[in-house]
């Protein structure tokens, strides 16, 4: 709990859970919002900051992200990880269960609340695993892990290939009201994938992954949802196909949600050209057409969520030749930029929108405090400056991945002070 | 001194046609040195280079051993098995090591698409694509062109279709770009299984069966079929595939024309070629073999053009 006052002066706040969208101050008082809007004056002790020409918006929220820890701490660990975050003016993230050993019982839950209030920084959340191990087998204990502070189940990074498990997962999520995180690729199309299936797969000799195997996946699981009444929310969305699925299942009162990530707006498979392991991950880039198609699901809302899907991985295991390399790339501290670069200065999203995106709805839909500047809210708040260009150069990155594929690129838009709980807890050197 | 190559030779897809025209032209005079009594000139005295190969291969590692040895290089085989690859040290490291006891060229072999590439950024020694996974196997295109050349003079307008498991044959790219840069036309023919998806999108035209391949073709490279297609489920037996897909007598007798019959080796025999087209009087099988030695002695010796001290050596001449 925070001592002071913090003021956060003089930027436009855009709040679309308030509709505000106003030149004014913010006051945080006791980790929590105070006012948010008017004009009012310094009171005794506050600390102020003057955001003349930035946005404070609610904290941006990435509902998935891989911190590593435990077990790969060589790589990232939740500190490292919630400070990248913090450093991207992400004020919480949602941590996968895919650990060694896996996140999988209310101990290990546990565990990741212990580091990530350690860490002093971005918030923490963890995600529990579906299954035992992520083995595909036998059902985690969801209420013991939901007790314990989990706020999602999901096995992601593999598939959950028994539609009967699906099915029990997601009636038996409905007792804790949490969402099923669901990693779409049917496993048996996509074996030995390296990259997506189509011209440049074929004329560089790599295995393909087709848009099928998400979109089977994603409509199995949205009939499932159908079946069952559960919430399944769809993780990075890839393809065009998958976000006509999603429409149809939205159309249909189903309970399905669906999140994409900056790499998907951005990037094709071109960028496989030249064998570039910075552009390889699971899904993989797609085409211009499932680009555009995605952008589209993000602005009409069928798409209600930008995570990251940060997976950081070690410089050694990603100097290898393409097919050998691990999937994934880091995106905790260049998701803003992306999404403004490709989304908001073409004018697909108003920055509204995009705060809508990044901090109201994955509020709402994981079912966590913030997301809102309403009074009372938790006082998590990011303060960027949507027009302010810088180059990307991995080597300062607070996560420990240096696996981008934005290296070198002048992106616009940048996290200038991250507030956590009425503190700052990221303020731009 | 530059190599009219550049510094590596990773693929035929981003050759030009006349640097593929130079590699063949250089080819034609050097196979007379493998028909003397010493088969050996000067030209790579004192250069070394390193047949590093994580693949088992037969033919093509000798090949490009002969070339080596015909040219008076030094030579050093790596294969994995035995070697520190087998106790885990990374590519990079394998070459920095090898780099480091100062080499020449690098010949690799690996099973991945893309690993020539990946070696060729990280080391200054030549690089020699020696077949990188299911991408290219530049050296095997060229030698593949260069038989169809002395056959027909050139190969514009030409019809050559590439039979059976396009989708896993860094052979079939090879030859698809250097045979589209040379003005042939291309078709594949095989059970869609084993085609990529998007191989329309690469300019050739496909046959479902392989008798209208054969009614099309004026030569047929007909692909190694392996037999973990069969275990991965691409096809259901090699007895089928022989049924529906092989390259039989009875299937050319009915051909309009003659047909060139290539094959990259080894050959399944009786699944997908039968023995009397394989030793037939149009199988031109063996000529691809004796064309490699040439074709692989044309590529070092322009590329040793990019490296100064080999460059020097070469002043031995051809």
């Amino acid at each position: 709990m925070s001592a002071r006052d913090l003021l956060l002066k003089g930027g436009q706040i855009i709040d679309p859970s308030t509709g505000l969208n106003t030149i004014g101050d913010l006051l945080l008082r006791d980790g929590k919002v105070e006012s948010a809007g008017d004009r009012i004056g310094t009171p005794d002790g506050a600390e102020v900051i003057d955001c003349t020409g930035l946005v404070v918006s609610p904290g941006f929220i990435d509902v998935h992200c891989h911190l590593r820890e435990p077990g790969r701490e060589d790589v990232e660990t939740i500190a490292t990880g919630a400070r990248a975050a913090a450093a991207g003016g992400i004020t919480a993230v949602c941590a996968m269960p895919n650990t060694d050993p896996v996140t999988d019982n209310q101990a290990a839950v546990g565990f990741v609340l212990k580091q990530g209030r350690a860490a002093d920084s971005a918030r923490v959340y963890p995600i529990g695993a579906i299954s035992i191990g992520q083995n595909g087998e036998r059902l985690a204990e969801f209420g013991e892990m939901v007790g314990a502070g989990a706020v999602a189940v999901s096995d992601d990074g593999k598939p959950v290939v028994s539609s009967q498990l699906m099915r029990t997962a997601l009636e038996y999520a409905r007792a804790f009201n949490i969402p099923v995180a669901d990693h779409c690729e049917d496993p048996t199309l996509a074996a030995g994938g390296a990259m997506n299936e189509g011209i440049v797969s074929a004329r560089l000799g790599l295995r393909g992954i087709p848009a099928e195997a998400e979109e089977i996946m994603a409509i199995r699981d949205i009939l499932l949802a159908r079946l069952t009444g559960g919430h399944v929310h769809l993780c990075h969305m890839s393809t065009k196909g998958s976000i006509e699925l999603i429409r149809w299942g939205k159309e249909r009162g189903i309970r399905v949600t669906a999140e994409a990530c900056p790499h998907h707006l951005s990037l094709t498979e071109d960028c496989v050209e030249g064998y570039d392991t910075h552009a390889k991950m699971n899904p993989p880039l797609r085409t211009m057409a499932d680009v555009e198609a995605v952008r589209e699901g993000v602005r009409d809302g069928t798409i209600d969520v930008l995570a990251t899907d940060h997976a950081p991985h070690h410089n050694d295991e990603k100097a290898r030749a393409f097919a050998d390399a691990p999937n994934g790339i880091v995106g905790l501290e260049t998701a803003l930029a992306v999404n403004i670069t490709w989304l908001v200065k073409p004018g697909i999203l108003s920055l509204a929108t995009l705060i809508e995106r990044m901090s109201c709805a994955p509020a709402k839909l994981f079912g966590l405090p913030g997301g809102s500047l309403a009074r009372g809210t938790l006082g998590d708040v990011t303060v960027f400056d949507p027009t302010r260009s810088w180059k990307v150069d991995p080597v300062g990155f607070r996560t420990k991945g240096r696996n981008t594929p934005y290296g070198g690129q002048t992106l616009t838009g940048r996290a200038v002070c991250t507030v956590v709980g009425g503190r700052v807890v990221y303020r731009e050197a | 001194m530059t190599s009219p190559l550049g510094k590596d030779l990773l693929g035929l897809e981003k050759l030009t046609a006349e640097q593929i025209g130079l590699i063949l032209d250089t080819a034609e005079p050097l196979k007379e040195i493998s028909e003397r009594t010493i088969k050996k000139v000067p030209t790579l005295r004192g250069a070394t280079i390193v047949n590093l190969f994580f693949e088992a291969s037969t033919r093509t590692r000798i090949s490009f051993e002969f070339a080596e040895k015909r040219m008076s290089a030094d030579t050093v085989n790596v294969a994995s098995a035995g070697s520190s690859i087998s106790k885990g040290e990374t590519l990079v490291d394998t070459a920095r090591n090898l780099e480091a006891m100062k080499i020449d060229m690098v010949v690799i072999r690996h099973n991945s698409s893309g690993a020539a590439q990946f070696l060729a950024e990280r080391i200054e020694s030549n690089v020699i694509n020696a077949g990188d996974g299911t991408h290219e196997h530049p050296t095997q295109g060229l030698l593949d062109l260069l038989t169809l050349r002395q056959r027909w003079g050139s190969l514009k307008g030409r019809k050559v279709c590439i039979c059976g498991d396009v989708l896993h044959s860094r052979v079939a790219r090879s030859n698809i770009w250097g045979l589209q840069k040379l003005g042939a036309e291309v078709a594949v023919c095989g059970p869609r299984s084993l085609l990529p998806s998007a191989i329309g999108e690469m300019g050739v035209t496909v046959f479902d069966r392989i008798e209208q391949a054969i009614e099309w073709a004026d030569a047929l490279n007909v692909l190694r079929l392996q037999l973990e297609r069969m275990e991965g489920g691409y096809i259901p037996s090699l007895r089928e595939y022989n049924r529906v897909f092989g390259v039989t007598r009875e299937r050319l007798d009915r051909a309009p024309k003659d047909i060139l019959i290539m094959h990259p080796g080894p050959m399944n025999r009786g699944v997908e070629i039968d023995s009397d087209v394989a030793d037939g009087p149009h199988s031109v099988i063996l000529d691809q073999v004796t064309n490699g030695v040439a074709v692989r002695m044309a590529v070092l010796y322009l590329l040793a053009g990019n490296s100064p001290r080999l460059a020097e050596a070469a002043k031995g001449g051809v």
